[in-house]
């Protein structure tokens, strides 16, 4: 009792401004979000845009390929990340946090700048880009989000205890078998991370496909176009079916996930 | 058997470097040239990309608004995430998960959705003129305070409790106490979310667009509308601008590498 006498003001207090804020700017908008997929103009409820979405062979069309988009992008940059983060984090070099710098140090350029860059070049290669839209697209993605592929590979393989190779060479395990049975499996937090850091963004950012030409193509554009012709309650049912996706791809990859290895939050 | 897996891990660390790094380089090149279009011969050196860049008021201005815009938010962010950090760790669990939860919202979810869900309260519901600035600047503080927050967070796990109480036993009040005992125990937490803040800041193109005033560019939009615009002059000065921005990062994170890389080598040896 006197120690809550003592202290007059309590620590907890503190959060209180915190939390106002996340409700008020955070929890708020959401719940808005929710309201006005759910109403049309005139305010009365309907679930005309829910329909809209499913019947319009545009919306689905652009959710199918923005998936498919986002899918491969994902896959092209595990491929590309996981032996990096893999050599990087078994090189006995001593510097080799300078090198892993080298890596992520395109994540703190503006993207917007590092995508003209990635245009001049492809328009140079290619002279049409329209040509490839949806390998330039992968690429695109695969320029902007391969850094934050590479750090929480990089982070869980580098944690890896080097004796449990080390014991199961002992016992017999050839060099393949080691990475498929030991290394493989201790790093799915890491690829997991990974996955959920690039699957999301790359499925949503139409700002890569929006610089490289003008494409329509893809969830977050959807929204864009919305937003465009201010028409809410369309996009307020994209934004929606956008956070179920979102939920259920979270709620899956914390099940696998130790919060320690978010690429995010290591930057 | 081993050089070869040598030679090979090599050539894969130079092959995705090169992927990285050619586009930024060869734009850098280019922008000291008069060229407008990279690839095309170059016919020697030139300056007047970065003339432009800072002379030209619209660009000088876009760039002063972007860095404003980027300090502004981080440093509200920071004050709000920290402080939000301090009382959660200290609330009871139910309120801890809860502003965890909460915390965790802007973190997963895409910018876009963000971005789209704060118009429609703060410009669309509530009426709240982008002119003022509010919509932009609330939507930042959204987007960088839950990593100010999840940065502050382990340093408050780690911080040994007892030197609160200790203060408090030798005297100073639960302010005094916050802001000489526990505060500079979290500084390195702090300094690295409000660094986190300003580069989320300065990267973010969807809540920008969602959000500014129609008279008021990023670094972001800008480059975005120019991109789709025919001027070409803009185009190759924002290379100047690339590279510029290519060169501050790379300092920046050389400093920082000596610096840590000091009190990394001493902990490696314990």
């Amino acid at each position: 009792m006197t120690k809550t006498l003592k202290l007059r003001f309590n620590r907890k207090h503190l959060c209180i401004p915190y939390a106002a804020f996340l409700i008020l700017f955070v929890i708020c908008p959401l719940l808005v979000v929710i309201y006005y997929a759910f109403t049309n103009g005139t305010g009365s409820f309907t679930f005309d845009n829910l329909v809209n979405f499913f019947t319009n062979t545009n919306t689905l069309g652009t959710l199918l390929y923005s998936i498919a988009i986002a899918v491969v992008t994902t896959v092209v940059c595990l491929v590309i990340a996981y032996p990096v983060a893999y050599i990087l984090a078994r090189s006995k070099f001593k510097r080799k946090y300078v090198l892993l710098m080298l890596f992520v140090l395109p994540m703190w350029i503006n993207f917007t700048l590092r995508i003209t860059a990635l245009k001049e070049i492809l328009s140079a290669i290619e002279t049409n880009l329209s040509l490839y839209p949806f390998l330039n697209t992968v690429i695109g993605m695969t320029y902007d989000f391969l850094p934050f592929m590479i750090l929480p590979l990089y982070t869980s393989l580098s944690k890896l205890d080097k004796s449990l190779t080390e014991a199961a060479e002992d016992l017999g395990a050839n060099g393949f078998t080691v990475f498929m049975r030991v290394i493989l499996p201790l790093s799915v937090p890491g690829i997991i991370s990974g996955v959920t850091m690039v699957l999301l963004p790359s499925m949503t950012n139409y700002v890569v496909l929006d610089m490289l030409y003008n494409s329509t193509y893809i969830m977050g554009s959807l929204i864009g176009s919305y937003f465009a012709a201010y028409d809410w309650h369309g996009g307020s049912m994209i934004s929606l079916i956008l956070l179920i996706i979102i939920f259920i791809i979270t709620l899956v990859s914390n099940r696998f996930n130790d919060d320690e290895t978010s690429g995010r939050t290591i930057l | 058997m081993k050089i070869a897996k040598k030679v090979i891990g090599a050539a894969w660390l130079v092959l995705v470097l090169a992927f990285i790094y050619i586009p930024i380089l060869l734009l850098a090149v280019y922008s000291f040239t008069d060229a407008v279009m990279v690839g095309g011969a170059i016919d020697g050196f030139s300056l007047h990309n970065y003339v432009t860049l800072f002379e030209n008021e619209e660009l000088r201005d876009m760039i002063i608004g972007t860095v404003l815009l980027a300090l502004g938010s981080a440093l509200i962010a920071t004050v709000l995430g920290t402080v939000g950090a301090i009382g959660a760790f200290y609330s009871k669990r139910t309120a801890k998960r809860l502003i965890g939860y909460a915390n965790q919202i802007p973190v997963v979810n895409a910018d876009v959705v963000t971005g789209f869900s704060i118009c429609v309260l703060l410009i669309v519901l509530l009426g709240i003129k982008k002119e003022t600035f509010v919509p932009l600047v609330a939507g930042h503080v959204v987007l960088c305070s839950p990593f100010v927050y999840l940065s502050v967070l382990p340093r408050l796990r780690q911080m040994d409790n007892n030197l609160y109480e200790a203060a408090l036993d030798l005297g100073a009040t639960p302010a005094q106490a916050l802001f000489k005992v526990v505060l500079p125990q979290l500084l390195p937490g702090i300094l690295s979310g409000f660094m986190l803040a300003v580069t989320l800041s300065l990267d973010d193109y969807f809540i920008t667009t969602y959000t500014k005033p129609s008279t008021f560019d990023t670094i972001s939009t800008y480059v975005v509308n120019a991109t789709k615009g025919g001027q070409t002059d803009i185009k190759t000065a924002l290379w100047a601008l690339s590279t510029i921005i290519f060169l501050i990062v790379v300092v920046v994170v050389v400093l920082m590498n000596v610096f840590s890389g000091k009190k990394k080598a001493a902990e490696e040896r314990i």
